[in-house]
């Protein structure tokens, strides 16, 4: 750990967890999770329902606390400040300002409903940076535009269909121009036919340089963009690697028997 | 419906024949019975009340728009949009201390809410009008018997007004707390997730995501509170509190037209009642704009999709 602090940014990678251990009740659900994301890289997590790759992605913008480990973002320590070889917890201010550069994307959109898709995209950077409202809803067009909703900026979610209720989700995010991605099974919640429109979003993102982190069951997605696919079973990192070369030679039995089942 | 066999094959060439349905519904002579009965009996009430000379009609009639009538109405307003107002402010503030993650304030909370649940309403009144019998002085200052910067005589502060109004408003936001608990307890946990992922403080959160989608749930329970309020404004006659029924107290213990003096409160109280009860119905139809867009999510299917191009 202490090797972290002396490298240089430019091979800081923007994500590195470290032993993270996770408990809720008495059941502990991350074992001892260590994975670096590097700068611009797309990590894809996968693992049966239950293996806690959604609570690994939670813990990373602090929606959920950690028992033990470190997570830093971009050199940051996330949720706490070290100062005399003691952690101190970070006030609401200082985990609300280390939120801001990482962006959510949640597998049920979790749009807000009273407001438009445009309202929804301009709420953010108007709210938390305090952006005038002209400029924020000239960029909030840009990002509707770049995920093909520009036709779609004064409907309200529930006018939309799933597809583009995470399109609309996904633009919210890139507003706050996020270093960081994060998706949460984003395509789970959605119809088959509108679960491409969304990965092509996802997928321009990742061509743009976006560092991110994917938890999904899209194997295909994976393979394509993944630069690196990370197998989760019991709270453990069971086998990671290239997604082309894990996928067509899955080293583990475990991870077998789970691409027998989704692929 | 001959033509059931031919529509399978889809080939037809004569038009569909017009089967109208005007068929002969079942007699029922028991509801002609029971609507008999309803309306003889009304019509015979009316006629007890209207002929009943105890009733004084020209007495009703006279004292309906009489001064002091009218001066105890306002009163009666007053004190339900004031109560109604405060009310609703320590509804909201018990509520969000409910939610709070500290022990304390959610002790604090729940101590308001059991307390002023679970006493009489009447008691009260009387209570908050005799607190002067508990604390002679109010004062700011230091605590805890310290020196004193302002200090008022509880005599001089509590009239039968600001007695009822305290009793009225801290009374009503302790079911208020209940009523905005639960609305904000109604709004998806998703929601509050995704504005704290975006980097909202929680005054953020709870201000521009939890509670205006919180109010959906919230206003219909507070206009049935509001219309109950008008009404329980009368208790207030106990302390003399100078509303619509201490005043029609006061006039028929001069004339001696009791009955006469209830029914002029009575048809104020449901005037008022029914304002508000029209004014609920138009800010309910205001606030159901989600359903709205769930009725035209509902046309949009029955459309082709219009796909959104990447």
């Amino acid at each position: 750990m202490a090797a972290a602090v002396t490298e240089s940014a430019s091979a800081r990678p923007m994500v590195r967890i470290r032993s993270v251990r996770k408990c809720f009740g008495p059941v502990e659900v991350l074992k001892g999770i260590s994975l670096d994301v590097p700068v611009g890289g797309v990590v894809c997590v996968v693992g049966p329902s239950g293996s806690g790759k959604s609570t690994l992605l939670r813990c990373v913008n602090r929606l959920e606390t950690i028992d033990s480990g470190r997570i830093w973002v971009d050199g940051d320590l996330i949720g706490y400040a070290e100062k005399d070889e003691r952690l101190h917890h970070l006030r609401p201010s200082q985990l609300c300002a280390q939120r801001q550069d990482i962006g959510m994307v949640f597998q049920r959109f979790h749009l807000f409903p009273h407001r438009t898709a445009l309202e929804n995209v301009m709420e953010g950077p108007v709210v938390v940076k305090g952006v005038p409202k002209a400029a924020a809803r000239r960029r909030a067009m840009e990002l509707l535009d770049r995920v093909g909703l520009s036709g779609r900026a004064g409907h309200y979610p529930s006018q939309l269909s799933g597809g583009q209720q995470q399109r609309v989700a996904i633009a919210r995010s890139l507003a706050m121009d996020p270093k960081l991605m994060l998706f949460d099974e984003p395509t789970s919640a959605l119809d088959p036919e509108l679960v491409q429109e969304v990965l092509a979003v996802m997928r321009d993102l990742a061509a743009s340089g976006m560092t991110m982190m994917v938890v999904t069951h899209e194997m295909g997605f994976a393979r394509e963009v993944g630069d690196n696919l990370v197998f989760i079973d019991g709270g453990v990192i069971v086998e990671q690697g290239d997604p082309r070369q894990v996928l067509a030679n899955p080293a583990n039995d475990r991870f077998r028997a789970f691409l027998g089942q989704v692929l | 419906m001959t033509g059931v066999p031919e529509a399978a094959t889809g080939t037809r060439t004569a038009p569909e024949p017009h089967l109208p349905i005007d068929a002969i519904r079942p007699p029922r002579p028991g509801r002609w019975v029971a609507a008999a009965v309803a309306v003889l009996a009304m019509v015979w009430l009316l006629y007890t009340i209207i002929v009943n000379e105890n009733l004084h009609w020209d007495v009703i009639a006279e004292y309906l728009t009489d001064g002091r009538i009218l001066g105890g109405l306002w009163v009666t307003i007053q004190l339900t949009v004031l109560s109604m107002v405060i009310g609703l402010a320590l509804g909201i503030l018990a509520a969000v201390m409910q939610l709070s993650g500290s022990p304390v304030l959610r002790a604090a909370s729940g101590l308001y809410t059991w307390f002023f649940r679970g006493t009489p309403l009447l008691v009260q009144l009387i209570f908050w009008f005799n607190i002067g019998l508990v604390f002679p002085s109010f004062g700011i200052g230091v605590p805890f018997d310290g020196p004193k910067l302002i200090e008022w005589q509880a005599n001089e502060l509590i009239t039968p007004f600001t007695a009822a109004l305290l009793g009225l408003a801290i009374n009503e936001g302790a079911y208020m707390a209940e009523i905005v608990r639960a609305g904000i307890r109604s709004v998806d946990p998703g929601q509050r997730e995704a504005a704290e992922a975006l980097g909202m403080t929680h005054r953020q959160v709870l201000r521009r995501v939890v509670l205006p989608q919180a109010m959906r749930v919230i206003i219909p329970p507070t206009g049935n509170q509001f219309i109950s309020m008008l009404k329980t404004t009368s208790m207030v006659s106990v302390i003399a509190g100078a509303e619509l029924l201490t005043v029609s107290q006061r006039i028929y213990l001069g004339n001696f037209e009791v009955i006469a003096m209830l029914i002029v409160a009575s048809v104020w109280y449901i005037v008022l009642t029914t304002i508000a009860s029209v004014g609920q119905h138009f800010i309910e139809k205001r606030f159901e704009r989600g359903h709205h867009a769930l009725r035209t999510r509902v046309r949009r299917n029955l459309r082709p999709f219009g796909k959104g191009s990447v």
